[in-house]
């Protein structure tokens, strides 16, 4: 069987830079990430994390950041017992410039035999992903209620 | 046509601030689908069994199909055969889903791209590159009022693998 991976490509009528900007600052991430936010200084060996309401949701390592083209990072689920055992995953996104548009691949891989997370972070970036743009486009991020997704491993922070 | 054994190999979902109706509208004609999908013109025919068709900016029938589900403005299941000479014999039909949900003040569309057989990565690399462009600029359109240009080159790989089954592309 071919191992689990999660790739979504978005087209958005903005630069790199501007795409970079929003994928690294916390500032930006609060309005289409449910209010998290992302927390590193973005250089390769740095420790970067996901908080939310002043709780850490996810850690990692930073692995690449070729500004304004390529960010990667290690992945880490570690709200629930099961998911903080797991090894971590990969996260990447490639910017690509596109005539007036930024196409943007984010591929969310390498998870951990019979990983707990690989439904949850597949609800979850297609909403993240479709508020960045939301946002980036028109100024509005998206509310799309977290709840809706059914991503069980969340119920519990958003529910405090 | 029984679709049971027609199972996803392709699922895109994306997220738009308008509403199902709105969604239902662009995803099924062609004043919409002019704009967001490289000017190719969709008609539906809204029972089962009516006719679905996509036409190229020419006005030549680009891809071909029939009305499986209809549930405005919540579920559309039609057939969707590109007319490329023997396309459907060797792959067999190819079925495409839009699923919409009201999602909070968002709408959450779902495309899902089934078959009924194993098709290879190379065939399927068509739709994993056009659905998220098509996609992306039908959200812009219907919360910006203008579709995006998204020069898309041809696909290459999906075209090599289909003429090397003996299906002859443009």
């Amino acid at each position: 069987m071919r191992k689990p991976e999660f790739i979504y490509v978005s087209y958005i009528e903005t630069t790199p830079e501007k795409l970079w900007e929003a994928l690294t600052s916390s500032e930006f991430s609060k309005r289409y990430w449910w209010n998290t936010s992302v927390v590193s200084d973005w250089k390769v060996g740095s420790p970067f994390s996901l908080v939310l309401n002043g709780q850490t949701t996810d850690v990692g390592e930073v692995l690449e950041a070729d500004r304004p083209r390529r960010l990667s990072y290690t992945f880490q689920h570690i709200l629930s017992e099961a998911a903080k055992k797991e090894r971590p995953s990969r996260v990447t996104f490639v910017l690509e410039p596109y005539g007036k548009l930024t196409k943007l691949t984010l591929t969310h891989e390498d998870f951990a035999e019979d990983s707990v997370v690989v439904d949850g972070i597949s609800k979850g970036w297609p909403a993240i992903m479709s508020s960045l743009k939301s946002l980036l486009e028109t100024g509005n991020a998206l509310a799309i209620p977290v709840e809706a997704l059914f991503i069980a491993e969340l119920d519990e922070v958003f529910r405090k | 046509m029984n679709i049971d054994n027609f199972k996803p190999a392709i699922i895109y979902t994306i997220y738009i601030a308008s509403t199902p109706e709105k969604v239902w509208e662009a995803l099924t004609t062609a004043e919409f689908s002019r704009k967001y999908f490289s000017g190719f013109a969709v008609e539906t025919e809204l029972r089962v069994g009516g006719a679905f068709v996509a036409r190229a900016p020419d006005g030549s029938v680009h891809i071909s199909g029939e009305v499986i589900e209809c549930d405005p403005p919540k579920k559309l299941t039609v057939t969707f055969n590109v007319n490329w000479p023997a396309l459907v014999e060797k792959l067999g039909p190819t079925l495409v889903t839009y699923e919409i949900e009201q999602t909070g003040d968002a709408v959450k569309l779902t495309l899902l791209q089934s078959h009924d057989r194993p098709l290879s990565d190379d065939i399927l690399s068509g739709g994993r590159q056009g659905w998220p462009a098509i996609l992306s600029s039908l959200k812009s359109l219907l919360e910006t009022g203008n579709a995006l240009v998204v020069q898309m080159e041809p696909p290459q790989r999906m075209l090599a693998a289909l003429n090397e089954l003996g299906i002859k592309t443009p």
